[in-house]
């Protein structure tokens, strides 16, 4: 499994699970929830770039995600904006938020930081909620069908596609930036801001680059998801969903964009498997992530992939 | 010819202590300039206030004849000021090769989007950045453990990994702080050797090191710092032959040993 470390490795492994899958699907209820899983894959990749690397946390990052929920659904219906040209407005209005509040919040460190982002979460949340003529409130709205070249864009089985390719680019992107100056500058000024510093390192401006970054993530998985669910509510920038974000990361481990994949999909997939166990669901869930903690304490890939490279803990 | 560094009247309080007070020297170009003085005379502060992660209070610094008293760290790299630190500041969690590729940070100049999608730009900077930093971990003798992460490194390798760091931004003026502390000989005679390489080589030096042997043989002007004053500076000889020195801070241990360090 060391092949997994390289570049190519990662988009090998991703590119080798995205094709075998459907060969094992036996219902279009599966291509649904492996779709649900490339999409929060996807913010979740964003958001490692944030905290597994440059190692600044963001408990608001759903704000950024219902930004580009919100984008399809309400640029088409309200303001006659083609669904497509609405996706690019809702990801350059999340970036811009990102880099305008980001100023002022990334000079807080660690729960300063957290409590700063939330707030910035919650306040795109309520936005949301109140203005019900623009957004339904906390009903949420609909979104209408996405029509590409006169094309219908529907169903489970072409989401899983296209969320693929999505999930593909925004991993390969991730990768090269982890491997450039910029990535290196993060991972930096991860471990020693001071020595970044006098390296010549403008970590404010670093911080505010990979900030807006991965606010821009968000904002397309957000565009995705409400285009294959045809529908928007309030969660979906809400504070849980942020919550959920963030445990992705750390559950697949932080620094590590497979462990993106891996975290994203353990936590949309257990809660599927875990219904077995009726009133006792949520329960499991709780339970299994802090084993998860426990026995694998630097996230699923991080701690797997050093076991099997034999190094012991 | 201008001074490198210019220190003008320089002091810093935390509270109510004068950590560094009043003082003033010059380092001229391709000198090495030593700071000595017992354990918190205020060194590692006045390296702290060239290198801009402190503020002064009072007082100026120039580079080079510029007024850059005040600015922040990362425009004082760009006019090519280099550091270690006492207590180590590596980047754990990258490989000992990234380290000091990180060091070449001023000198990359690739545009975000170019990196996002790796653009043959980013990878001919990426091999560039890489050379630059084998070659230096070649000269503090790191070669070999280049793609091993920083985090499981010797203690002394580490010390060797921050100078070859520094290198990398390519200074004109480096401070040393400590190099060798908590190093055995062996390991201190290497690294000895590095700091006269790396003068010999044009950089001018700033080092704080408490190996008076080494003090005393290799610089060119030394300055004595005791509760964050200044005591006296000049040359290796006149250091030594000073009453105040010998009595506030060489002592009678000090004296013997700059003694022995004149044979
Ligand atoms: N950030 C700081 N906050 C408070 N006191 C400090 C700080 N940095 C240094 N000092 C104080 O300044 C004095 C000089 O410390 P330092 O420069 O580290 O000494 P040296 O390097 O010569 O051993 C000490 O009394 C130390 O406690
Ligand atoms: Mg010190």
């Amino acid at each position: 499994m060391a092949f997994l470390k390289g570049k190519y490795g990662v988009l090998l492994a991703i590119a080798i699970i995205v094709l075998i899958l459907p060969v094992a699907f036996p219902s279009n209820y599966y291509f649904r929830i492996a779709t649900l899983v490339w999409i929060s894959a996807l913010a979740v990749i964003g958001l490692n770039l944030l905290m597994g690397y440059a190692g600044q946390v963001s408990l608001g990052h759903a704000g950024f995600f219902g930004m580009g929920a919100y984008a399809v659904a309400v640029g088409p219906t309200h303001l006659g904006i083609p669904p497509v040209a609405s996706a690019l407005l809702g990801a350059a209005s999340a970036g811009l938020l990102a880099f305008v509040v980001g100023r002022p919040i990334l000079k807080l460190r660690g729960h300063y930081l957290a409590v700063a982002t939330l707030g910035m979460g919650i306040l795109v949340a309520m936005v949301l909620n109140n203005e019900a003529q623009w957004t339904g409130g906390p009903d949420g709205m609909p979104v209408s069908r996405l029509v590409l070249f006169g094309f219908k864009v529907k169903g489970p089985v072409m989401w899983y596609w296209i969320t693929a390719g999505f999930l593909f680019v925004g991993a390969w992107l991730a990768l090269n930036l982890v491997d450039s100056p910029l990535g290196r500058a993060l991972r930096a000024l991860h471990d020693s801001e001071t020595a970044a510093r006098v390296g010549g390192i403008d970590v404010a401006r670093h911080k505010l680059i990979v900030f807006v970054i991965s606010a821009v993530y968000a904002a397309v998985a957000g565009s995705l998801l409400a285009f294959f669910d045809g529908l928007v509510t309030p969660n979906t920038a809400g504070f849980l969903h942020s919550i959920q974000l963030v445990t992705m990361v750390v559950l697949g481990g932080m620094g590590s964009i497979l462990g993106s994949l891996v975290g994203a999909a353990v936590l949309v997939t257990l809660p599927q498997a875990l219904t077995v166990f009726h009133d006792y669901e949520h329960l499991m869930l709780g339970l299994m992530m802090m084993l998860f903690m426990i026995f694998l304490r630097r996230g699923i890939v991080p701690t797997l992939r050093d076991r099997i490279a034999g190094r012991v803990q | 010819m201008n001074a490198v560094l210019e220190v003008k009247d320089i002091g810093i309080d935390f509270g109510g202590v004068r950590a560094v007070d009043e003082v003033s020297f010059e380092i001229r170009p391709g000198q090495i300039f030593s700071i000595i003085g017992p354990n918190g005379a205020g060194k590692t502060t006045m390296f702290n206030l060239i290198s801009g992660v402190y503020t002064p209070s009072r007082g100026a610094v120039k580079l080079a004849g510029e007024d850059v008293t005040g600015l922040p760290p990362h425009r004082l790299a760009r006019l090519g000021l280099s550091r270690t630190f006492q207590n180590l500041q590596v980047y754990f969690r990258m490989t000992a090769v990234e380290n000091v590729m990180v060091g070449r940070h001023i000198h990359e100049h690739v545009g975000i989007t170019a990196q996002l999608f790796n653009l043959p730009s980013v990878r001919a900077q990426n091999r560039a950045s890489r050379q630059k930093a084998m070659e230096l971990l070649d000269f503090v003798g790191l070669a070999d453990k280049a793609d091993e992460p920083a985090g499981s490194l010797p203690y002394g390798a580490l010390k060797r990994l921050e100078i070859a760091r520094s290198l990398a931004l390519g200074p004109k003026l480096l401070l040393l702080d400590e190099p060798a502390a908590g190093c055995n000989a062996v390991e201190t005679e290497e690294i000895d050797g590095l700091i006269q390489e790396i003068a010999k080589s044009g950089v001018t030096v700033a080092l704080v090191e408490h190996d008076m042997r080494l003090v005393m043989k290799i610089s060119d002007r030394i300055l004595v710092l005791d509760y964050g004053r200044k005591l006296i500076e000049g040359t290796a000889t006149e250091v030594r032959n000073d009453p105040e020195v010998i009595a506030a801070y060489l002592g009678a241990h000090g004296q013997t040993e700059a003694a022995r360090a004149d044979h």
